[in-house]
């Protein structure tokens, strides 16, 4: 079987359709024996208490938040080189969940961070650069909104993507370094005590979880980018409209149409 | 012609044209003063205070300038056609943008550098701290103008478009600011402060090479 032949988005419509439910359900079940294991099944923290819990939904959504940008950014390399159309609308559908993965992080940490050390924010190097890269989601967002041309909103975005992981590591650095030249956080999370075997199982289910919802709501939206973005074409116009007979307009412009009976 | 001559003939259009438009430059240059001196006012007099901030302020203020001046990098260029025919003459494209980010760099950026010090002199910072300053923003303005050139070209002829190219810059002007205000930060905490100045000098290194390359990049995407 030829791989390659769902990067057209006619065939990748159906495939996504296909593949929908099985990630829906896979986000389903996951999420919820990651929270059984997480609230249920894994001792309470002796120094945290109960408050620690919220890691189950805190590292795992920052975690995606930096692993989509990585992945917006390979397919904007698609974008940019072979200049495939799916890899552009992949981009546009995996963005806004990353922003809601990084504001997620940035908010469950915010309340976390209260209960343990006192503060909703510190400029830890991580809580920077994750409140960076929300804003680098953001100007993504923003900078594809503003152009109509499709094309170019596709290529400006992958472009400004791969600007972007570039300059990730760069932020990321800089932000430790100059949190290091001031006060440090009085917390690190770097040095977190070693976890016990049922929490790390929470969270990779968690973190399973959250990679399902991903993929679900990815595939979910770029359905309906496929079919906007294609709207003009045949095939778009006989799945929107499968009955000849219902659709009298069409059949007056359509010469194909006009042959059945 | 090759890429340094069509460096060469874009730098000197361009600051042809800044030359007899000279309201320009200083626009930046007012704004980069007006705005250090609104610090002070805001946070009071007190010597201290104003030293401990100084370097920050300035570096915030300079880095607003230069976005500032950002859109008049492709503005009356792309409506009056030249961008157009600069890509359709088929000439180095690249040579061509850097030569107006070069030409932009030295009418807006330059004279931030040059007026630094009478700045550092309202916040009351120490004499041997001023080399640094000029030196820190010597390095690190032209990396926020490079970057500032390839969003500019990004969002060419958009509604609303200098404030998007604010979304898009200053997320990426961050390494800028902490290795450029940190400089002078750690030389006032006594340490030393050429590893903040060896990065802002490799950073502005990468992006001189790299950026009239990526910013040639943005402008076929936007203008094609």
């Amino acid at each position: 079987m030829n791989f390659f032949r769902f990067a057209a988005p006619q065939a990748f419509y159906p495939l996504a359709g296909r593949l929908l439910p099985w990630f829906a359900a896979a986000t389903v079940l996951l999420t919820m024996a990651g929270l059984y294991v997480g609230l249920v099944v894994a001792p309470t923290d002796f120094q945290q208490g109960e408050v620690y819990r919220i890691i189950f939904i805190h590292v795992p959504s920052a975690w995606m938040a930096m692993f989509i940008y990585l992945v917006m950014a390979a397919y904007g390399v698609f974008t940019l080189v072979w200049r495939t159309r799916l890899s552009a609308l992949m981009t546009r559908a995996l963005a806004p969940t990353g922003a809601l993965m990084a504001a997620i992080a940035l908010y469950t940490g915010a309340i976390w961070g209260k209960p343990t050390w006192g503060t909703w924010w510190v400029w830890d190097a991580r809580l920077t650069s994750t409140l960076i890269l929300l804003f680098l989601y953001l100007g993504y967002m923003a900078l594809i909104a503003a152009i109509e041309d499709p094309v170019r909103a596709d290529r400006a975005g992958a472009l400004l993507l791969l600007i972007g992981v570039v300059n990730v590591p760069i932020i990321y650095f800089s932000v430790r370094w100059w949190n290091t030249l001031h006060q440090g956080a009085s917390v690190s999370l770097t040095a977190a005590p070693k976890m016990a075997q049922t929490m790390l199982t929470g969270m990779l289910l968690m973190s399973l979880a959250a990679w399902m919802y991903t993929i679900t709501t990815a595939l979910h939206r770029v359905r309906s980018l496929i079919l906007d973005r294609e709207r003009h074409t045949q095939w778009v116009r006989e799945l929107v409209a499968p009955v000849p007979a219902t659709a009298a307009s069409s059949q007056a412009s359509d010469p194909h149409r006009q042959s059945q009976p | 012609m090759d890429a340094l001559t069509a460096l060469r003939w874009a730098l000197r259009r361009d600051l042809m044209i800044a030359l007899r438009r000279k309201a320009d430059a200083l626009q930046v240059l007012g704004f980069f003063v007006l705005a250090a001196a609104l610090f002070p006012l805001a946070i009071g007099p007190q010597r201290e205070w104003l030293q401990r901030i100084g370097p920050g302020a300035i570096w915030v203020c300079a880095l607003l300038a230069v976005l500032l001046a950002l859109p008049r990098l492709f503005e009356s260029d792309h409506a009056d056609g030249t961008l157009e025919s600069m890509l359709a003459s088929g000439q180095p494209l690249a040579g061509l943008m850097a030569g107006k980010m070069l030409a932009a760099w030295l009418v807006s950026g330059a004279p931030l550098v040059v007026v630094s010090p009478v700045l550092a002199l309202s916040f009351d910072l120490p004499g041997e701290l001023m080399p640094l300053l000029m030196l820190s923003l010597l390095l690190g303005t032209p990396v926020l103008l490079c970057i500032g050139a390839i969003a500019s070209a990004l969002t060419l002829g958009l509604k609303g478009g200098s404030t998007l190219v604010t979304l898009l810059c200053l997320p990426l002007y961050v390494p800028v600011l902490v290795f450029g205000a940190g400089a002078l930060e750690s030389s006032q905490a006594g340490l030393s402060a050429q590893a903040h100045l060896a990065l802002l000098a490799a950073g502005m290194l990468l992006t001189a090479v790299a950026s009239p390359f990526v910013a040639a990049l943005a402008l076929r995407i936007s203008v094609e």
